[in-house]
């Protein structure tokens, strides 16, 4: 298995970091993961400018009509392009999930480096409250943050963020706990290096793994969240796009029966992109663990 | 010709482990107990013991890697052993560790020319070129090609990191080494390549050296004065010719009488040790060697020995004397 992945992927200099995306390569759905999310970034990042239709403009003379050649998708049920406010939904619902993720990837890691460098106190009082974020019910602690910052995208971003930090400040600290008794860290210290160094210069590189993997995967699950909370209307409101309001603006009978394309196509779009995603999270974590060499 | 000064006396320096955990009950393990002796400007001294007798943490403890639970660490004239993390910055670059094993002590992230500079980088000396012209010069004198700069240490072998390990514990410059069991890592033959390399730095530089084995040849080859260590406990201590010519604890002679003879055809007499080195949980009352020693009696249970001087410099911890 080794000798055939090694002769499959291109000889990357042997670092450890090279070698992770030697693995990478060698994994299929990984791969092809990301050439998906690769080409939808591009269309929903380059579509808008090529197709020149505004996600709101209104089409008086065609209210929910099938895809035509004027609307490749269709439209909607006051005359807007579906196809248009699809990419514009991406675009705010991956923007939302980025920053969302960008945001409890900072919060997470310097919360675990805080618990692991700061002490036994420091320690037991940034996990306790860890424990208290993970054992409230998600959704019931996202209607409560959601129904307090109101709807919008900052608030949609900010609560998504608040949600998924605590179990990336465990991830950190487990590893930042094992790190820190390490005999380079050690020497380190030796050489009178201070807190801040000891994060950045050895805690972040050895920890960087796992923050990338466990946020490929929360990125994924931070697209499905905005969905969620927008089609519960608490998330993006109207008339912005995004995906999740796509859904809840479709969500009558008339709409499912009569109107298909106004909810299968954000639908799709929403699942290929989390699924797309998984498969890079899970490609990322198997390259980078250095026992699946072996297998 | 009159002694040099000293740098470095440890004094009563005391070092457990647990204890006062959330459900009580944890148990102490006494690492090290009341621990004194001097490392004086220019010396090698070595620090003997079979594992577990504490000699790594008395290394640690010295450069304060480790927070001591008792003792003073007079380095230079200032008790360091009570100094602030921040007081003791400025300390840090007048001594350094060298660390035992080669593979867990350099950053597999980290090129050689990062990991040797690192130090610099830390105290804040020079710029980034000046640091890079340094590490260079680190790597020359533990006889490494400056290529090795752009390089990562998995690209090496375990002599060579070895070496790395060494040249990083010299860019500081600094006055003081200790060298916790540098060579009992790698191969034989890699072994006296770099007993020579620390004899001839040692040598050129003059620095002060506390070097850590349980490989009593080692320490004979490189060290002018020897400790010897037994759970926590400072056995024997004095000149390395007078501990090996004369051993006077029971301790040192067993140990000594254990070390292959290079004179072909001579017989000595062994005193083979009974046992295991007692656990540090609940160490030997008395004198923590009764154990094990061929000539303990019931008062060495009741008595804990001091060290007394038995010639120049030379002292030794038993009631037997």
């Amino acid at each position: 298995m080794s000798v055939a992945l090694h002769s499959r992927a291109p000889a990357f200099r042997e670092t450890p970091t090279g070698r992770a995306l030697g693995r990478f390569l060698g994994n299929r759905p990984a791969v092809a993961g990301f050439v998906v999310l690769a080409v939808l970034v591009g269309t929903i990042l380059l579509g808008p400018t090529l197709l020149g239709l505004s996600p709101n403009a209104i089409d008086l003379l065609a209210l929910n009509k099938p895809p035509s050649a004027k609307h490749w998708l269709g439209t909607d049920g006051v005359g807007r392009d579906v196809f248009a406010r699809l990419l514009e939904g991406g675009r705010i619902s991956l923007s939302v999930a980025i920053g969302a993720v960008s945001i409890s990837l900072v919060i997470g890691f310097l919360m675990g480096a805080l618990a692991a460098f700061g002490g036994k106190l420091v320690d037991a009082v940034i996990m306790r409250i860890v424990d208290l974020a993970m054992t409230l019910p998600p959704i019931v602690l996202l209607l409560v943050l959601a129904s307090i910052t109101g709807p919008g995208i900052g608030p949609t971003i900010l609560v998504i963020a608040l949600l998924s930090w605590p179990i990336l400040a465990r991830l950190a600290r487990a590893r930042l706990l094992e790190l820190r008794e390490r005999d380079f860290v050690l020497a380190a210290r030796n050489m009178g290096a201070g807190t801040w160094h000891l994060v950045l210069r050895h805690g972040l590189p050895n920890t960087l793994d796992v923050l990338v993997v466990y946020a490929t995967l929360q990125i994924a699950n931070a697209v499905l969240l905005e969905a969620g909370l927008s089609f519960l209307g608490l998330g993006v409101p109207p008339p912005d796009a995004s995906w999740g309001n796509m859904l809840n603006g479709a969500r009558s009978v008339l709409v499912l029966e009569q109107f298909p394309w106004q909810w299968l196509t954000p639908g799709a779009a929403l699942v290929v992109t989390v699924m797309a995603t998984n498969f890079v999270g899970d490609g990322l974590r198997d390259a980078f663990d250095p026992r699946s060499d072996i297998g | 010709m009159s002694a040099p000064s000293p740098l470095v006396e440890v004094r009563g320096l005391t070092k457990h482990f647990g204890g006062g955990g959330l459900f009580g009950g944890s148990k102490v393990v006494r690492a090290v107990d009341d621990v004194t002796f001097t490392i004086r400007r220019g010396q090698v001294v070595g620090l003997v013991g079979e594992s577990g007798s504490g000699k790594t943490t008395v290394g640690r403890t010295i450069l304060r890697l480790i927070d001591p639970t008792g003792g003073k660490v007079v380095y230079d004239g200032t008790d360091i052993a009570g100094l602030s993390a921040s007081a003791l910055r400025p300390w840090r670059k007048r001594m350094q560790y060298i660390f035992q094993d080669p593979y867990a002590s350099l950053s597999q992230r980290m090129t050689v020319g990062d990991i040797l500079s690192e130090g610099l980088d830390i105290q804040g000396v020079g710029t980034r070129a000046e640091r890079l012209d340094r590490a260079a010069m680190a790597l020359d004198a533990v006889e490494l090609p400056r290529e090795a700069l752009a390089r990562y240490p998995h690209e090496f072998s375990g002599g060579q990191r070895q070496r790395i390990g060494i040249a990083r514990a010299l860019t500081l410059e600094p006055e003081f080494i200790v060298a916790d069991e540098p060579v009992s890592a790698l191969d034989v033959s890699i072994q006296a390549q770099i007993v020579n390399l620390l004899r001839d730095l040692q040598a050129r530089t003059g620095q002060t050296m506390l070097l850590i084995s349980h490989d009593l040849s080692v320490i004979e080859f490189l060290a002018d004065t020897v400790v010897v260590l037994y759970l926590g406990r400072v056995m024997e201590a004095g000149p390395s010719e007078a501990v090996y010519t004369a051993p006077r604890h029971p301790y040192t002679q067993a140990l000594l009488s254990a070390v292959p003879s290079t004179v072909p055809g001579e017989k000595r007499q062994r005193t083979v040790l009974k046992g295991d080195i007692p656990s540090p949980l609940s160490p030997p009352s008395g004198c923590v060697f009764r154990t094990r020693c061929p000539i303990a009696t019931a008062e060495c249970a009741g008595t804990v020995p001091a060290l007394q001087g038995v010639g120049t410099d030379h002292q030794a911890a038993c009631l037997k004397l």
